[in-house]
């Protein structure tokens, strides 16, 4: 007969306790991207809504973008860093394999020694980290998780791809995570479609690089071996991403038991403005939802966008602290995860 | 029961004017989505989604980008319509 164990228990409840953003110094505009491709401001604006976008300097990296945010989002919790027990950090654009750049950030932050580790699901990585940090604290491994969503895309674009080098920003969210006595995080509907994994993805594998085979690597327009970049099939998932994640926003509200009119509002991963529009009008939100649309001055920062839109709409009064909103993170792999959360 | 020819055309107009709001007599077989009829590569996934459900076929997106005229779409709703 097997020993009786113990188990822990958390609390009934998890919140998002505070958020906070850091974004590049640095903006670059369009007319900076048309130097490498042919197209037009009013073409980018058109296909994607973007005007502007923050791209980091070599001082602001994956790490260093990741401990601003994180500093913000413990103040505004009201959470010192000792109190964190679990460093969760999503990203794609972190090019240290080993270790893992949260044991790092945990440490600089001065968390002591809480459990840390990297999540790699993209675009939906703010929502898988949320749904772990919601895990841990019910179940009682964790008090206080923090969450990060950090990229630096511009290290993964390839500056002559007409069809992304205009989409692609950089820039660090964060979220503290913590015990509630009401409920504020609804159930996450989440899922991976791995039959689409080639609709959006690096370029070249790294080990590509290693093994010699230059001659069939890709070469930019001077002849030069290219950095491997994000591409992506934009049709396809554009329609995965209006139609399919449409449902699963849907869904997500369904579980929360709630109906589109009582959200306040709908935090969608920035992914383009003309997927965010249809998506509104798929999802048919009624007019009083205040929608995100951080994608015009930011870009897409891949797993940084929900959280970066959600300081942003705190920050400026868009949205309020109680407020009641739907997330939703879609991306390569392709993975997506959506969930109704208390605005913090 | 399938659509006639003719009623493909007014179904994709409705769909085009919808969408792109142009008008719904502008819309005719020879006219390029992307050239004349401001549907671009983005909403050209709007307008074959809308034609899916009106029209019961299935248009992968393998066969979106063989879709240059509404005289194209006419022609592959006509022939994979169930």
């Amino acid at each position: 007969m097997p020993a009786t164990l113990k188990v822990s228990r958390g609390a009934p409840y998890a919140r998002i306790m505070g958020v906070g953003g850091y974004r590049p110094t640095r903006v670059v505009p369009n007319e900076e991207i048309l130097r490498h491709i042919d197209s037009s401001d009013e073409w980018i604006r058109s296909r994607s809504g973007i005007v502007t976008r923050h791209w980091a300097g070599p001082e602001e990296t994956v790490a260093e973008m990741s401990l601003a945010a994180a500093g913000k989002a413990l103040a505004d919790a009201g959470i010192a860093a000792e109190e964190i027990d679990a460093v969760l950090i999503s990203t794609v654009s972190h090019f240290m394999q080993t270790p893992s750049v949260a044991t790092d950030i945990a440490h600089r932050l001065g968390a002591g020694k809480p459990a840390a580790f990297d999540i790699s699901a993209a675009c939906a990585g703010f929502g898988y980290g949320l749904t772990l940090a919601r895990g841990m604290i019910v179940d009682g491994s964790a008090r206080h998780v923090l969450v990060v969503g950090v990229e630096r895309l511009s290290d993964l674009t390839d500056r002559e791809d007409r069809s992304t080098a205009f989409l692609f920003g950089d820039g660090a969210g964060a979220v503290v995570v913590g015990p509630s006595e009401e409920p504020a995080m609804g159930p996450t509907v989440w899922g991976s479609d791995g039959e689409k994994a080639d609709v959006i993805a690096q370029t070249v594998p790294w080990d590509r690089y290693r093994l010699g085979n230059l001659e069939n690597l890709p070469v930019d327009s001077h002849g030069e071996v290219k950095f491997p970049a994000l591409r992506q099939e934009g049709q396809t998932v554009f329609r995965w991403a209006v139609y399919e994640m449409a449902k699963v926003a849907q869904q997500a509200l369904d579980a929360a038991g709630i109906t589109a009119e009582e959200l306040d509002v709908f935090i969608p991963h920035q992914a383009n403005m003309r997927i965010i529009d249809s998506m509104v009008k798929t999802l048919r939100l009624p007019e009083h939802v205040v929608v995100a649309r951080d994608i015009e001055t930011t870009g897409n920062t891949s797993a940084a966008s929900i959280p970066l839109a959600m300081e942003r709409m705190l920050a400026t009064g868009q949205a309020k602290s109680g407020d009641t909103a739907l997330v939703i993170g879609f991306g390569a792999g392709l993975v997506y995860a959506a969930t109704v959360v208390t605005l913090p | 029961m399938a659509a006639t020819k003719e009623e493909i055309i007014a179904g994709l107009a409705d769909i085009v004017n919808e969408i792109a709001g142009i008008p719904n007599d502008e819309v005719t077989e020879e006219k390029s989505f992307t050239d004349d009829l401001d549907v671009d590569s983005l909403s050209m996934v709007e307008v074959v989604v809308a034609a899916e459900e009106r029209f019961g076929v299935k248009i992968p997106d393998d066969d979106v980008r063989g879709l240059k005229t509404v005289g194209d779409a006419v022609t592959y709703i006509a022939e994979h319509q169930s």
